[in-house]
């Protein structure tokens, strides 16, 4: 595959050559991709095709077999572990479930990057977390616990957690399963609204087309292990590929056939009887 | 024959790596411990949960076993006519092996699978994924004042179900059965030591607290990240931690009372 092309100039996330089996399952067989910074990027494609998998490589908590990642100009799988550190404090990560911290409120979820990564007194931390929870319209929810917040709340909350550090990127991990049409459209306004806003670059992994045709500026789609195109929502939709023309516009049968492979039909009937 | 010596080599190779994984992490945790000396508050914060909750059971327990001690101390005993030495029994048995050992046998029910199902619940719901991606390792966060709580707790609820089982072995030969109470504490004051049954029984619960709370964090971090996995670590906890108490008590007291 050619290198993508952008004229951005130099892309936040620039993945080269990556290659990660699981076991001895090709997960990616040598993938590029840019993430031009600034923008909202959307990597979509089929379940099981390793999407959480590639946030995890870019984060630093799996490593490839080869290739590079460079994120900020930093090699990720080079790093070592303070370096890493060091850099994961300026990527956010919102992961699917929100992972927020079932033993603290709303209030110390959000605090708990700050607290752990700052010496600020507290009247600061508090003004922080208020104006972090005010952005995702949740500052009355402070004393709540996670248990008691809904799914799309949990998720803002998350979103207030991984911009509490202010920083140059955050990567979504399916922010849009499981939520109801309403708190749905809130987390799609909030991921284009705080990258604009906040100058950040976003990363969004996801197969929900709409929502990400809606706000992203650039999608890559994965399948088996390749990038099979990229460009925006729009030259994607009106793809040469049949393939990707079935994904994005969500088709029950093409390229992707229907039935799960298996003998003829009439053959297996009758082999019962 | 080759399927059972298959079985055989993988069991042990499993059972090889485990260890070798459970050594790694408590040398991460024990390389992370400096860093927590300063934000020494999270290590109260967990004792409170794994020391001060496992309280009730303690007490309540400590209680029966002693008041058990002093009936089938008595009942040998009087046979003797010794039965004034009722007091050193129960004090030494408590102290010396009761003490540490079924504290930590409780310890494990109570609080050891508690912890293993906590961190084991944190792992499947991505929270030390979601921690790690904050940059603050888990590890120092989560499980290293966990392992230091179990540790500094142990040697107090040992110490307090021996304190409560002597009183139940009061209860029971002085108060019921008609031992006289002087000869109860005075024999016991003169023939416990404090070095040679008091310190070695705190070295024995410092010894099974240390063990008891490794096992629990690493049953915890190394679980499958489902509810099966995390049903099947806090087992593992449990069963392993008493197999572990059981067998290191039968160490500890030969090398510190046996001439073997």
């Amino acid at each position: 595959m050619t290198a993508p092309n952008n004229d951005e100039g130099d892309p936040l996330v620039r993945i080269r050559g990556l290659r990660f089996l699981r076991g001895s399952r090709v997960i990616f067989g040598g993938v590029d991709i840019d993430i031009p910074r600034g923008k909202v990027t959307a990597i979509m494609g089929p379940s099981g095709t390793g999407k959480t998998t590639l946030l995890r490589l870019i984060g630093g908590q799996l490593r490839p077999a080869a290739g590079s990642i460079l994120v900020d100009g930093q090699d990720v799988p080079s790093l070592s572990r303070d370096g890493l550190y060091a850099l994961r404090k300026r990527v956010g990560m919102l992961f699917q479930s929100g992972a927020l911290l079932t033993d603290l409120s709303v209030f110390e979820n959000v605090a708990f990057p700050l607290r752990e990564h700052t010496r600020l007194p507290e009247s600061m931390i508090r003004d922080l977390v208020l104006m972090k929870l005010q952005a995702v319209g949740l500052r009355g929810a402070r004393d709540l616990m996670p248990s008691q917040l809904s799914g799309g709340m949990a998720r803002r909350v998350a979103i207030a957690r991984a911009i509490a550090l202010d920083p140059m990127m955050i990567m979504y991990d399916e922010p849009f399963t499981g939520q109801d049409p309403i708190s749905m459209g809130v987390v799609v306004q909030l991921i284009r609204l705080l990258n604009d806003a906040l100058g950040l670059t976003s990363i969004i992994v996801s197969h929900d087309v709409h929502e990400v045709s809606a706000i992203a500026d650039c999608i890559y789609v994965l399948s088996e292990g390749r990038v099979v195109e990229h460009g925006t929502p729009e030259e994607l939709r009106h793809s040469q590929s049949e393939w990707v023309r079935q994904f994005m516009q969500g088709l029950p049968d093409g390229p992707v056939p229907f039935h799960y492979p298996a003998c003829d039909y009439g053959e297996d009937l009758l082999a019962g009887a | 024959m080759t399927q059972w010596l298959q079985y055989l080599g993988r069991t042990a190779l499993g059972f090889l790596e485990r260890l070798g994984r459970a050594h790694i992490l408590l040398l991460r945790m024990l390389l992370g411990l400096p860093s927590l000396l300063p934000r020494f508050r999270l290590v109260i914060v967990q004792m409170r949960s794994v020391g001060v909750l496992s309280l009730v059971i303690i007490v309540v327990s400590g209680v029966f076993v002693g008041m058990v001690l002093g009936l089938q101390g008595y009942n040998t005993l009087v046979d003797f006519g010794s039965e004034q030495s009722l007091g050193v029994v129960v004090a030494l048995t408590l102290v010396r092996e009761l003490g540490p050992v079924v504290a930590a046998l409780l310890f494990a029910g109570r609080a050891g699978s508690a912890l293993t199902a906590e961190i084991g619940l944190m792992k499947a719901t991505e929270q030390l994924s979601g921690m790690e991606m904050m940059a603050v390792d888990p590890l120092r966060r989560v499980l290293a004042p966990r392992l230091l709580a179990g540790f500094f707790s142990m040697p107090l609820l040992a110490a307090i179900f021996t304190a409560v089982g002597v009183l139940g072995g009061y209860f029971v030969g002085v108060g019921l059965l008609g031992v006289d109470s002087g000869a109860f504490w005075s024999q016991m004051q003169a023939k416990v030591d404090w070095y040679e049954d008091v310190l070695n029984g705190v070295i024995k619960s410092l010894v099974f607290g240390f063990v008891a709370s490794w096992i629990a964090v690493f049953e915890g971090y190394d679980a499958d990240p489902t509810s099966e996995g995390v049903s099947r670590a806090t087992t593992r906890t449990v069963v392993h931690t008493s197999l572990a108490v059981l067998g290191l008590d039968f160490v500890l007291t030969a090398l510190m009372f046996g001439d073997l």
